[in-house]
């Protein structure tokens, strides 16, 4: 499980390509705030939800199996108990990283990718922890954690 | 590799502030500015949204003060904290973001006389209500709760009555309620005491005093656990979609710093009491120090208390740091030990022998000693509440705050404690009719 500073700072550095599954397209829901968020940083994001047909300007998959561009992280929006399937497509297509996101924490899909030689992130926001790690989280006033005599490079 | 819990005196000195980005300065800046430039039409709309992090304008947020911000939120063990132009400014962002007309509050009786007003006369104007409980009795507070009880409100240490708070027995009380406890943690600091490790849900400071400590500047700040549930159902505020915010569901949205960012958007924004950067600056000028000061303030202070003691002059002493004080089991639990006792800060309260008029006479022959309102000032600070700070109050309710006649209230300095001593010695002798 990646729950420190450096792995978190590393998954997020080498990953360029994000998978958001559960992604809505009402811009006041936190899936869109946190997609928006990350493609306004510079990733891409491929938006997984069979109710749509694109979000944010990219088509819509309805399940991550039809996916053809390669995937760094794959984003979890969805219940703890449905995250299981989910896991096992994110290996299918080679993904390097599963992530859930905060209140998503099904321990067994983690456990499953892994196995599979997957990144694993749980219970955490990757639009927080970017902006915790790169920047911005604190101007909110947030405990960020981050303690360091380092120019931010 | 696990991260490393940094200490107290690390985080007073590094937490929030990495070398500036833009300019590699390694102190802190002072961004001095008003407003912040949008790189483009759909940047500022993200901004408006929420949607991307960053500043608008110093009313919201700003780059120095929002440093202060995370650097109080660090030594509190909280989520995140908003900074306010004084004390009562963060109070009252925290009880106006919690409450609305028809709430009911439980707060412990004998608090700050400023806060007294804002709940007794300043709330009530709103239609909230408050009941003043024994901040004794956890039982106290639970039977005063009802079913519109939307907040429990005490001091960690009360000023001037230095009553301490069983905060992890009243957290259980209002926990037990679904309401969060706020704790005003201001006379020992948050290098002293950390309610949040006991089960408070909100902390809320008067920087102007020990995290400041020079007595130059004024400035509050309010910190969020990031640990209280606000969707069980007792606050929509949180859940729905904001009314003062363009539908943003504070808690969906920013889980664990919500309240934080709807005191920020919906509170601060709107009534206006933000923090000026310098001013957040001269705090933050103190707080790199606050552990060396406070361990000082703390030895002094007791030392000044065994002498009073045993002088002639003096009928009683009231120092939670003393072991013979009656709470001083609680304060061993609750307060970091410093050199071997448990640290009670430098406020210290003490009866001179002969009432109201020999108090009156101690005062007028200190000479080291200052005479004023403030306290947590590097300097030693005294005062006789009877006839200043409480005067507008008859004796009955003085007695309900905790003051008597004769009481004399010490912020005790980081001066030489002799010289201390040599001060108050001079005084009570002159305290004799």
């Amino acid at each position: 499980m990646a729950d420190d500073i450096a792995s978190l700072r590393r998954i997020l550095r080498t990953s360029r390509t994000i998978a958001v599954v559960g992604l809505s397209a009402d811009w006041f829901r936190p899936s869109y705030f946190a997609a928006k968020y990350m493609q306004e940083h510079g990733y891409r994001i491929v938006p997984v939800n069979p109710r749509y047909d694109a979000i944010l300007g990219e088509r819509c998959h309805a399940t991550l199996a039809t996916v053809e561009t390669p995937i760094d992280i794959v984003d979890v929006f969805r219940k703890t108990e449905d995250v299981l399937p989910i896991a096992e497509q994110a290996i299918a297509i080679g993904a390097r990283c599963l992530w859930q996101q905060i209140g998503v924490k099904n321990a067994q899909a983690a456990a499953l990718a892994a196995a599979a030689g997957l990144e694993v992130v749980m219970n955490r926001c990757v639009k927080i922890e970017h902006a915790r790690l790169f920047g911005g989280l604190n101007w909110a006033g947030v405990n960020t954690g981050v303690i360091s005599a380092r120019r931010p490079v | 590799m696990a991260d490393r819990r940094f200490h107290p005196e690390t985080l007073a000195i590094h937490a929030g502030q990495i070398p500036d980005a833009a300019t590699g300065a390694r102190a802190l800046p002072i961004y001095q500015t008003t407003s912040f430039v949008f790189d483009s039409v759909d940047h500022a709309a993200s901004l408006f949204n929420l949607q991307t992090f960053g500043n608008v304008y110093s009313r919201l947020s700003n780059p120095t003060v929002a440093v202060l911000e995370e650097r109080v939120a660090a030594l509190e063990g909280g989520r995140a904290a908003l900074a306010a132009a004084s004390g009562m400014a963060a109070e009252a962002i925290a009880l106006l973001t919690l409450l609305q007309q028809g709430d009911h509050v439980v707060a412990a009786g004998a608090l700050y006389g400023g806060t007294v007003s804002m709940l007794a006369v300043n709330l009530a104007k709103l239609g909230i209500e408050t009941t003043f409980v024994d901040g004794a009795s956890p039982d106290a507070f639970a039977a005063a709760m009802r079913p519109t009880t939307r907040a429990v409100f005490a001091e960690s240490l009360g000023n001037p009555s230095l009553a301490v708070l069983d905060v992890a027995a009243v957290a259980d009380v209002a926990r037990a309620h679904g309401v969060p406890l706020v704790v005003d943690n201001t006379v020992p600091s948050p290098y002293l005491c950390n309610p949040i490790a006991f089960g408070a849900d909100i902390v809320v400071h008067s920087a102007t005093k020990y995290l400041g400590g020079h007595g130059t500047t004024l400035a509050g700040i309010v910190v969020e656990s990031g640990r209280f549930p606000w969707d069980n159902g007792k606050f929509p505020g949180m859940t729905e979609p904001s009314k003062g915010y363009h539908g943003v569901r504070f808690y969906e949205t920013f889980g664990d710093f919500g309240f934080t960012m709807r005191a920020r958007m919906e509170t601060l924004r709107v009534y206006g009491a933000a923090l000026a950067p310098t001013s957040a600056w001269q705090i933050l000028q103190g707080v790199e120090t606050l552990p060396v000061r406070m361990d000082r303030h703390c030895t002094n202070a007791l030392a000044v208390a065994r002498f009073l003691q045993s002088h002639p002059r003096v009928d009683w002493v009231n120092y939670p740091g003393l072991p013979e004080h009656p709470q001083h089991g609680l304060v061993a639990r609750q307060m970091r030990s410093v050199a071997g006792a448990p640290g009670a800060s430098g406020l210290l309260a003490f009866g001179v022998r002969g009432g109201y008029a020999a108090g009156i006479r101690f005062i007028e022959a200190a000479q080291l000693m200052s005479h004023l309102a403030n306290i947590g000032d590097t300097r030693t600070l005294v005062i006789h509440p009877a006839s200043t700070t409480h005067r507008q109050l008859d004796e009955a309710q003085q007695r309900a705050a905790g003051v008597n006649q004769e009481m004399v209230r010490l912020s005790v300095g980081l001066e030489h404690v002799d010289d201390v001593l040599w001060d108050i010695d001079q005084a009570l002798a002159a305290s004799a009719a």
